[in-house]
């Protein structure tokens, strides 16, 4: 069983796509590659620096991994077969949790309230969803509805009449911040990669520039949450609790016929899902150095679409949340910048017109450069949006690359069925 | 006795569900040090005199009209198994479009209302399309775009607010769009609360009550009595053997949402029409998140949906009072989210009672939910075939 179920699923993931051929690894250093040389080729265009400065980049990555920690929620349940959509509600219980310990005992407390209160909102997802076979969507719903209004609720209580600041929508201050750290000569001290970024040279300096957003003053925890992504792929796919994990979203009916537990390992994964997701939302706190309301601003929901866009799988889902860090990240610190990506986006779609054109499905070749020349206008005749148009830049990225990513997917072949023993 | 039977369940879950989350909700206060019987002492007062009574009646009327609307438009969506979470940016985004078209014309009053509604409807409509026409054409998730699609018309109703439409000068506390000219309002119910012996509130009753009433009724009809009622429950109980049976799936989902979404354009509707007059950034927002636990609480039913939107709106009356007397009014959120996640349980554990008794063969097979259970099949009643038959499809 173990042979048959990696198998399938190397073969799927390393099928050489259409366009880009070779192994897993050279597809994806191309990839990344082609993603740098188009960004500086917008950069120099428009003349907006912004767009790869090492400051966007710092802030993209401080953004990234809130979503990713969601997303990387998301991959334990749906990989055990739960769709969780209540990670936006575990991530804002998440935010509550690190607002309250951390304002009285420091960042370390604050990691920890998060993980906590992220964890019990899973909890109350799994008792819905494995215990009582409750439909996971709605179940995910109702925690979101929930988790506000308790949210909101605490704070009421706890933080109307506090001597230590905060009120009825926000905490009081954390205490301290996680330390952080820089790599030393190359962004810190002599500081090199920021001397070349400065010089604005073509794709050297936006190199710079990335590597020194994700090297220059990263908090600890920071590293810790990237480095959960390989550690989640390497317990998911290389030990065998990963392997039972992954064959209750698979098949739970047979894996429970081989003795696996299969309820206990989806409470096992909602839990760790509702942990992930709140420790997301422990970021978002470092961030602000306080919690507020609303403070997650629907990242769990993006974070869910990280996870469909990464195809339910660890690295994928990664650059998802890069991708819409980065917008979310451009959206907040530049609006400028914003109006850059119209140009990325023209040049984008002009490429999928072509690719359609030559395939000879001329009605999407159409749409493609119709949209493409919609966006090139935009981007000549507009100078700076308006912030409303501006707040949903990542939202919108993130519709604009499912619609142009989805068809190729696949989830877990039992994700968002309620299972139960005997009745299938 | 066969009635009794058949409705048992479905009144006895939510009802159970309710008393549970009265519960527990009262267990949390308790524990947090609020007095819960205090708290529900002041949810069910509703004053001394007649007048402040009829007053408190009039606001949740009010309320429950939106929250019925939405209720709707999550429940025709979810009838057919698709998840229509985009109510909230499609009535927000229709409403504020309503204002400004029915700012910027004047017509006679039935036809400046006529016009307003159906630029509402268009939009929601239209906005909804968005979400099927992705989901058809990509294969994109209805609830991610749809959540997505729910911060993007948020955006640019903010930036219409503040942009085109603005009809405030700039300074003001309150930016509003301009000012629907009278003909467009629709009239209070007051006289008709007047004609029944009651005493005359200082609120008014939306005049739009009947316009919801009508939107329901025509739903039952559409969902219950129609050729498009059948094929939709049919493809939200087994899309696999609807299309088998002619159906055409990509074609169901684009209407349906395009029927969802012009109900969810809707909402907004009655405060505009019946009492603001003009899109403001403290326009009330939420009604859609609130419309999916109306249409589970009330089963996706227009009639359970009636009973669960005045429930609701009788639990949000008490924000007001629980505020003044120094509640913490968040409990009426806690209240609501629990109440959803209890009637889903419920619903849950009364399917699964049924399903037992109809395998012992002690119930009516139609009592059994629609989920391709694996319960000795039984030779279906001509009248009820629609869902057994279906279930049929998917073992075969």
């Amino acid at each position: 069983m173990s042979t048959a179920v990696t198998t399938r699923d190397t073969a799927s993931a390393g099928r050489p796509g259409g366009l880009l051929g070779g192994s897993r690894a050279r597809r994806l250093w191309l990839m990344i590659a082609g993603a740098m040389v188009l960004l500086s080729v917008v950069r120099v265009i428009s003349g907006e620096n912004d767009l790869t400065s090492s400051s966007i980049m710092a802030a993209a990555l401080l953004l990234a991994v809130p979503i990713g920690m969601a997303a990387l929620g998301g991959l334990f349940a749906e990989r055990a077969g739960v769709v969780n959509i209540g990670l936006e509600g575990m991530m804002i219980l998440g935010t509550w949790g690190a607002g309250f310990a951390g304002y009285q005992w420091g960042w370390g407390a604050a990691l920890l309230g998060g993980l906590l209160f992220g964890a019990l909102g899973g909890l109350l997802h799994a008792v819905a969803t494995v215990t009582f076979g409750v439909d996971h969507v709605v179940s995910g719903v109702a925690i979101n509805i929930l988790a506000g209004g308790l949210a909101r609720f605490l704070s009421e209580l706890l933080y109307a009449n506090n001597s230590s600041g905060g009120g009825v929508t926000q905490s009081p201050a954390l205490t301290s911040k996680p330390p952080t750290v820089s790599l030393p000569v190359l962004s810190s001290g002599p500081d090199l990669l920021g001397h070349v970024e400065r010089l604005h040279w073509f794709l050297i300096s936006d190199v710079a520039g990335v590597l020194r957003g994700v090297t220059h003053e990263i908090g600890v925890l920071t590293l810790v949450a990237v480095l959960l992504i390989p550690a989640s792929y390497l317990l998911l796919w290389r030990t065998a609790f990963g392997l039972r994990l992954r064959s209750c979203g698979e098949n739970p009916a047979a894996a429970d016929s081989l003795g696996v537990p299969v309820y206990r390992l989806k409470y096992i994964a909602v839990l760790i899902s509702g942990a992930l997701a709140g420790m997301g939302g422990v970021f978002l706190v470092f961030i602000a150095g306080i919690y507020r309301e609303n403070q997650t601003g629907g990242r769990g929901f993006i974070g869910l679409a990280a996870l469909i866009f990464g195809n339910w799988r660890p690295g994928g889902l990664a650059a998802g949340a890069a991708l819409f860090g980065f917008s979310d990240a451009l959206q907040l610190r530049s609006r400028g910048a914003v109006v850059a990506l119209l140009l990325l986006l023209a040049i984008l779609l002009a490429g999928v017109a072509v690719w359609q054109a030559v395939r000879r499905r001329l009605v999407q070749a159409v749409i493609a450069g119709v949209v493409a020349v919609v966006a090139l206008i935009g981007f000549l005749t507009i100078h700076v949006l308006p912030p409303g148009i501006v707040s949903f830049t990542p939202h919108l990225v993130t519709l604009l690359v499912l619609s142009l990513a989805t068809q190729r997917l696949r989830p877990p072949r039992a994700d968002g069925l309620v299972y139960r023993r005997g009745e299938h | 006795m066969s009635a009794l039977r058949r409705l048992g369940p479905s009144l006895f879950a939510p009802l159970l569900a309710v008393v549970v989350a009265v519960a527990i909700s009262s267990a949390v206060m308790a524990v947090l040090q609020v007095n819960p019987l205090r708290v529900f002492e002041v949810m069910v007062d509703f004053g001394q005199t007649p007048s402040q009574q009829v007053t408190a009646l009039v606001v949740i009327l009010n309320r429950a009209i939106p929250l019925f609307l939405a209720g709707l438009a999550v429940a025709v969506a979810f009838r057919m198994n698709l998840f229509n979470i985009g109510v909230e940016g499609q009535y927000r985004l229709a409403t504020i479009m309503a204002a400004a078209a029915g700012a910027a014309v004047s017509l006679p009053a039935p036809l400046h209302v006529v016009l307003i509604v159906a630029v509402g409807m268009l939009v929601g409509a239209f906005w909804a399309g968005i979400v099927a026409v992705l989901k058809v054409t990509r294969g994109v998730s209805e609830v991610i775009s749809s959540i997505m699609l729910n911060f993007v018309a948020l955006g640019l109703a903010s930036f219409f607010l503040t942009g085109p439409f603005l009809g405030t000068k700039a300074g003001t506390q309150i930016v509003s769009t301009k000012v629907i000219p009278e003909s467009g309002w629709v009239p209070s119910l007051n006289g008709l609360l007047g004609a029944l012996g009651l005493a005359n509130p200082p609120r008014q009753l939306y005049g739009f009550l009947v316009i919801a009433v009508v939107v329901g009724v025509v739903v039952g009809v559409l969902l219950n009595r129609t050729r498009f009622g059948f094929d939709l429950r049919a493809s939200g109980l087994s899309p696999s053997a609807a299309s088998a049976s002619g159906v055409d799936a990509r074609g169901m989902v684009i209407k349906t949402m395009l029927l969802s979404g012009g109900i969810a354009g809707l909402i907004g509707l009655p405060d505009l029409l019946g009492s603001t007059h003009a899109y403001t950034t403290n326009f009330t927002a939420g009604l859609g998140f609130l419309g999916i636990a109306v249409s589970l609480l009330g089963r996706n039913r227009p009639g359970g949906i009636a009973l669960a939107a005045l429930l609701f709106a009788f639990l949000d009356r008490a924000l007001v009072p629980l505020q003044i007397a120094d509640f913490p009014a968040s409990v009426v959120t806690i209240i609501q989210g629990t109440i959803v996640l209890a009637v889903v349980v419920a619903n849950e554990v009364a399917r699964r009672v049924a399903r037992r008794a109809a395998e012992r063969g002690s119930a009516e097979p139609t009592v059994v939910g629609g989920d391709g259970g694996t319960g000795p099949v039984l030779a279906p009643p001509s009248g009820t075939a629609g869902s057994t038959d279906v279930r049929q499809g998917v073992q075969a």
